[in-house]
């Protein structure tokens, strides 16, 4: 007998699989799974640590650039550059985390902001990013030299590859005794301390992990779509992670994916037909998730069925 | 069970039966699914959407009845479908390729904001579909990054730079200070006009950076005011530009030094007035009463919009004409052959007179030197400029020895 998050996966990898078969466009599929990662990455800081991070954009938008300049100007294979993404976004992360773990609560949001908007500073100045104006023209190039990334199809099932080893790592890091400890952690700091955890290293452990998983996702997404621009790494990227998460289900393993899915189709469908309405929506809809079902559309679903058994 | 699969396969087959007539003829042409489709991606919501946004997506819905109307109807199916990039590279880069790959979008107009413009024009490239850039500044358009398969048509930030650098020279005013927007544009800027204001035979006194996006200018406009320049040259764009110049008024910078827009358009005069705006100089590659011609085109374009063009939403429409155009005379639409065919013919409306696209994709053509009138010259809504000089084509455009674009070493 299959425990409901077996279903869950079963019926993540199917649909998966299939979905671009059925007529949904791949690309836009990509963009939801990279942004999946990234807002699975985020849970597991706020949602497992009860670390609420406000620099994330920070980590997918560096590991964008460094990605996309490593394979356009070096010549790196896809897989490796964005290894080398997701890298630095995992040293980024220790250096960020270092620094902010040392509080808590609105000043380690606080801190993380501003040193997020520091490195966005940083790539608005820096020569090979293209400023304002992007990094373009990233070759998709070949996966391990034999598959060609340029063929839309194989590049989904690579992206969709890279989101399910991401989404399982998270999964196997919620359900091991370091996720136990983080739980603990966010359920009550004091008393992890007071058992003789220690906190600072597990937080710190947690937020490399998560920026390292951003990072993972940030450089899919450039050699998806062959640029790396500022966007990701403005704070409105921040801002929009803790909507997705919140949105699918805070603390719940596939309420970001749920979530992203959700904020992406919705931009996607809306941005044509009611131009700067998307925001006034957007910020509508956050409204009522915060004051009507709070669990997010997952952790709702999941009390509903178990009221019912 | 039988009928069923009968069914099945007569849905399948009429499911089909669209993909089986590709390249099919129509009114004479070999078009590629049977209709040319236009797709307007412009910022639909942000800074730019007043200079571009929906005033572009009328200026191509215009342009395209008239082609109707001049073909007599006797034409090829077009249809037009329009999206908000955002002003985000990425958003841009995604609509592009889906109007490529699942809609079959033959060329994609406006593109305001460089970013956009430069993340789609490679997209566009590969899937050998034509750009036509006319929202966006930068000169690496027809530069390091330039494709076979764009065009540049209305303006660069040489063209502004230079035109406005040397007419102001010209004009008595031979020192200058720059308000610098501290990233690559800024400073691309600055150097540009910088290059242009000393080989006239002016000085550059300095230059004051302030950060992007930026607010509070007050401390920037001091320095610039104690510089004792006759010219304040405003590197800068958008909200930057036209928060320095109320923020310049308030000093009371102007009347003794003048402030020189290097990257503004109509509307930003609209928005600012003209009692803030007065005696600015600034340079633009069309204004809708320049002649009988323009405001003919403007008069019928107000009725629709309801407000005056810009240059860009002008150049939209001139530019989907010239493509239709192209489309009609190279019998096709696939992108090289049509592409040849709008380099080939000069473009001769209201917007450019015997103007020719580049080899890098640049359309050379005349830009205007203008001077924002005082409110008591202005005697009817958006009578807004002086122009005080007509800058031919081959000074405005930046001179082909110098192109980085490997298309120009021919």
């Amino acid at each position: 007998m299959l425990t409901r998050t077996q279903w869950g996966f079963i019926a993540l990898i199917v649909a998966g699989v299939l979905a671009p078969h059925l007529g949904v466009y791949p690309t836009f599929l990509m963009k939801c799974w990279c942004l999946a990662l990234f807002a699975c990455a985020f849970n597991l800081l706020l949602g497992y640590t009860g670390l609420l991070s406000f620099g994330h954009a920070a980590f997918i938008g560096a590991a964008g650039y460094i990605a996309g300049y490593s394979i356009k100007a070096w010549g790196l294979s896809p897989e490796l550059g964005i290894l080398a993404g997701t890298a630095f976004a995992g040293v980024l992360g220790y250096l960020f985390g270092s620094l902010a773990i040392r509080r808590a609560g609105i000043y380690f949001a606080m801190i993380t902001l501003a040193l997020a908007q520091m490195l966005y500073f940083v790539w608005l100045q820096m020569k090979f990013t293209g400023g304002e104006d992007g990094l373009q023209g990233v070759p998709r190039g070949k996966l391990f030299g034999v598959i060609d990334l340029a063929d839309t199809l194989n590049l989904y099932y690579f992206v969709f590859a890279i989101f399910i080893v991401g989404f399982l790592l998270i999964y196997r890091t919620i359900h091991s005794p370091f996720g136990q400890v983080l739980k603990s952690i966010r359920e009550n700091e004091p008393r992890a301390i007071s058992l003789g955890y220690d906190v600072d290293k597990y937080k710190l452990l947690a937020f490399v992990l998560s920026a390292a998983l951003a990072g993972l996702a940030g450089a899919t997404k450039t050699v998806v779509f062959q640029l790396a621009s500022l966007t990701d790494a403005h704070w409105h990227t921040s801002g929009e992670v803790v909507l997705m998460t919140l949105l699918g289900g805070l603390g719940t393993v596939f309420g970001p994916v749920v979530g992203a899915f959700v904020v992406v189709g919705l931009q996607n469908q809306l941005a044509d037909k009611v131009g700067s309405w998307v925001q006034v929506i957007m910020g509508a809809i956050f409204v009522v998730c915060v004051l009507a079902f709070r669990r997010g559309i997952v952790g709702e679903w999941m009390t509903l069925f178990s009221r019912k058994r | 069970m039988k009928r069923k699969l009968v069914s099945l396969a007569v849905a399948a087959a009429l499911t089909l039966a669209p993909g089986a007539l590709v390249a099919q003829q129509k009114g004479g042409l070999k078009l590629s699914d049977g209709v040319v489709k236009i797709g307007i991606l412009t910022d639909m919501s942000g800074l730019y959407a007043d200079l571009s946004g929906a005033g572009s997506i009328t200026a191509a819905k215009m342009a395209i009845e008239d082609f109707r109307a001049q073909e007599k109807g006797n034409v090829f199916p077009i249809e037009l479908v329009y999206g908000d990039h955002q002003n985000k590279g990425d958003v841009a880069s995604n609509k592009a390729r889906e109007w490529f790959e699942r809609d079959k979008v033959d060329m994609i107009g406006d593109l305001v904001t460089t970013s956009t413009a430069l993340a789609v024009m490679p997209i566009a490239k590969q899937a050998n579909r034509i750009t036509i850039v006319s929202g966006a500044a930068s000169t690496l358009i027809t530069g390091k990054n330039c494709t076979d398969t764009n065009v540049h048509y209305v303006y660069d930030t040489y063209a502004l730079a230079n035109g406005t650098g040397k007419a102001v020279v010209k004009q008595g005013g031979d020192s200058w200070f720059f308000l610098t927007a501290d990233y690559a544009f800024g400073h691309s800027l600055e150097k540009d006009t910088s290059d242009v204001v000393k080989a006239n035979g002016g000085k550059v006194l300095g230059a004051v950076r302030h950060p992007f996006p930026g607010t509070d200018f007050s401390s920037f406009l001091l320095k610039a005011q104690s510089s004792g320049a006759k010219v304040i040259g405003l590197a800068n764009a958008g909200t930057d530009t036209t928060n320095s110049i109320k923020q310049a008024a308030e000093f009371g910078i102007m009347p003794k030094q003048s402030l020189a827009g290097l990257l503004m358009f109509l509307t930003d005069i609209h928005s600012l007035g003209l009692k803030t705006a007065q005696n600015m100089y600034l340079t633009e590659g069309f204004y809708w009463d320049f002649n009988a011609e323009t405001r003919a085109w403007s008069k019928r374009y107000y009725d629709q919009h309801k407000r005056m063009p810009t240059m860009v939403q002008a150049g939209v429409y001139s530019s989907t004409m010239h493509y239709l155009k192209a489309v009609k005379a190279a019998g096709t639409d696939e992108a090289k052959a049509v592409m040849a065919k709008m380099k080939q013919t000069p473009v001769n409306d209201f917007f450019a007179k015997n103007a020719r696209i580049r080899d890098d994709g640049r359309l050379v053509h005349d830009f205007y030197l203008l001077q924002v009138k005082k409110p008591e010259e202005s005697k009817y809504p958006w009578d807004y400029y002086h122009v005080r000089q007509v800058i031919p084509a081959a000074d405005a455009v930046g001179p082909a020895a110098n192109s980085e674009c490997p298309l120009m070493k021919k």
